[in-house]
Parts: C-alpha cells; sequence; structure tokens
C-alpha cells in the first residue's frame, strides 16, 4: 500500500464531500430569500433520491443470466416485508444481510 | 441540557443500529483490503459519508486516480447538495454550532433533523448537534469494530456489503409509510432504472438525478395536488 497515495485519495473524497454539504448554505445564505422552486425541490427530493440509490445499489445484478439476480432481489424482499411488519431498522439490516450472505454463500453458489 | 442529551440519544437509537452494522461492514471489508484501523479512523472522522466510503475502499484498492475519485464522490454524494437545500432555513441561525451541523449532515442524521423540530421544548440547534454527534460516534465506533472483527473472523465474509442496500431499502419503506403522496418516490425509481438502462451501471447517476430534477420540476402542480409532503 502506497500511504501517500491513500492518504491524498482519502483527503480528496473528504474534500469533496464536504465541499457537497456545505455549497448549498453558502450559495443560498438564508439572508436573501431562498427561491422557492429550491425549497420545494428541498421538500420532495429526498423521496426520489433514496429510491435512486436503491437503484444505485441494484445496479450491479443481471436480470438475463445466472442467478439471475435473485440473491439480491430475494434479500432485498426479505428486508422490505420484514421492515413493513416490524418497523425495527437494526433488525431488517442484519436480517436481510444475513441472508444473503446464506443465499450467495450456500444457494446460490457458481 | 441533560433533557437534550436523553432526547437526542432516544431519537438516535435507530440510527445506532444501522450505523453500527453499516460501519461493522465497512471496518471488515477495509481490513480485508489492507487498510488498517487508522485508516478506518481516518474515513469515518473526515469522509463520514457511508456509502461513498465503501466506494472509497473499491477506488484505493482498483488504484483509481484523484481525478476519478473526485468526480466519482461528486455522483455518489451529490444529494447531500439536496439535504444541505431543505437545511438551510431550519440552520440558519445556528451560530457556532452550524459548520459541525452541516458537515455531519448524512442521510439518516438528515432524516432525524429535516423535521425541523425538536421535541417538546428543547432547543433545535442543541438537540441537532448532540444527534450528528452521537451519529458520527456510532459510525466510528462501527467501524472500528470492524476492523477488529475483521482480523479475527476467519468465516466468509463475502456479502456483507448488502447491509448497504438493506439500509437503504429501510430508509426507502420509511419514507414510504411517512406519506401518502407516493409520486416523489416512484418518480426517483423510474428516473433511475430509466437512465440505468440507457446509460449502464458506470455513469447512470448524474443522468439519473437530471431527469429526476425535470421530472419534479415539470410536474410539479400534479405532485403539490396530492398534498402531503
Amino acid at each position: 500500500m502506497n500511504v501517500m497515495y491513500s492518504a491524498s485519495m482519502i483527503a480528496v473524497i473528504a474534500l469533496v464531500t464536504i465541499a457537497l454539504r456545505f455549497l448549498p448554505f453558502y450559495l443560498f445564505d438564508g439572508k436573501r430569500k431562498t427561491p422557492e422552486i429550491v425549497t420545494y425541490l428541498g421538500r420532495v427530493l429526498p423521496y426520489a433520491i433514496m429510491g435512486m440509490l436503491v437503484v444505485y445499489c441494484y445496479k450491479g445484478i443481471s436480470v438475463l443470466t445466472k442467478p439471475y439476480g435473485l440473491p439480491e432481489l430475494l434479500a432485498g424482499g426479505v428486508v422490505v416485508l420484514l421492515h413493513l411488519w416490524k418497523r425495527n431498522t437494526l433488525l431488517s439490516i442484519v436480517t436481510g444481510t444475513v441472508t444473503y450472505m446464506l443465499l450467495i454463500q450456500f444457494v446460490f453458489t457458481l | 441540557m441533560k433533557e437534550t442529551l436523553k432526547q437526542a440519544f432516544l431519537k438516535s437509537l435507530p440510527v445506532m443500529a444501522g450505523y453500527v452494522v453499516l460501519g461493522f461492514g465497512f471496518g471488515i471489508i477495509a481490513q480485508k483490503s489492507g487498510y488498517g484501523i487508522v485508516w478506518v479512523f481516518a474515513m469515518s472522522v473526515f469522509i463520514y459519508a457511508g456509502s461513498m466510503q465503501y466506494v472509497a475502499v473499491d477506488l484505493l484498492t482498483g488504484g483509481a486516480t484523484l481525478l476519478a475519485a473526485a468526480l466519482t464522490t461528486l455522483m455518489v454524494n451529490a444529494r447531500h447538495l439536496f439535504y444541505g437545500i431543505s437545511m438551510i432555513e431550519h440552520y440558519k441561525d445556528a451560530d457556532k454550532k452550524k459548520p459541525y451541523l452541516i458537515f455531519a449532515l448524512t442521510d439518516e442524521t438528515y432524516s432525524l433533523v429535516c423535521s425541523g423540530r425538536a421535541p417538546a421544548g428543547l432547543d433545535f440547534h442543541s438537540y441537532c448537534f448532540w444527534v450528528s454527534l452521537f451519529n458520527q460516534c456510532y459510525w466510528i465506533l462501527g467501524s472500528l469494530l470492524g476492523v477488529l472483527a475483521g482480523t479475527v473472523i476467519t468465516f466468509n465474509t463475502a456479502g456483507v456489503d448488502f447491509a448497504m442496500t438493506a439500509l437503504f431499502i429501510t430508509v426507502f419503506v420509511e419514507q414510504w409509510k411517512s406519506t401518502g403522496n407516493h409520486l416523489p418516490a416512484i418518480i426517483g425509481v423510474i428516473a433511475s432504472v430509466i437512465c440505468l438502462l440507457i446509460f449502464g451501471r458506470e455513469s447512470f447517476l448524474i443522468p439519473a438525478m437530471l431527469l429526476i430534477g425535470i421530472a419534479l420540476t415539470v410536474g410539479r402542480k400534479a405532485i403539490e395536488r396530492k398534498g402531503d409532503l
């Protein structure tokens, strides 16, 4: 492992992340009125972005070739059903992850 | 003060669950990739962005260029712009706490502070500050535990990264149940799937964000007519 390289990478990733978090507060400092379209987007975007992130997590699956994304879809289904039933975040995450690990390690072994 | 700490702690418990598990997964993966406790600590303190840290391990082990790392971070974390936008009003009078509140505005912290209200009678900014700090502590703790576990665990950890998917699904389900207006969530999913099919898995995030922004803007009347947001 190259220490300089790794440290620079982490610094770059941290700086870009911090910049993204601060930018809106810098652009719309609250003294001027925030444009109405921006507050509207601030209200609805979280829902849409979370949908996008779920799709992002599933970007690696291939539904046309074996195992047809089944481990990911089944484990995801477990998370949804369990969470609708119990509404317990820890339980949903742990059960879903263990289900997925068992599926790829023992059931859908290629 | 004591009441604020107590309420912040109670509200942060679900995040503790998610962050310890998710941080744990990150710690294991980093450790297995040759990045030990100091590296993991530095990443969890300075980057402090869950999914991005998983991606960071990929970038590091894959030998990505600094430019590629910056662009990837821009794509994966662009959603933070929107969290910021919706917190401008709520955080504008936070004074000395403001820099840390902004720095620590992760997906999960956002989900706890976005209502703009603290539990009865408490100072909103103090409440947010403690929620934010507790959450980051959970994240750091989870990731360090993951490194330690990674050094002793000998069983096959393949698939532990599904913790991130599971976390996003639970947040998605929570949001879905919290409102009767599902149009924004549906737009997010459909626009992303369309862009994934057109642009492919490596480059669909930016087009997806653009399409989501356009769809939400164009469909504003219909979305607001349904109300409940």
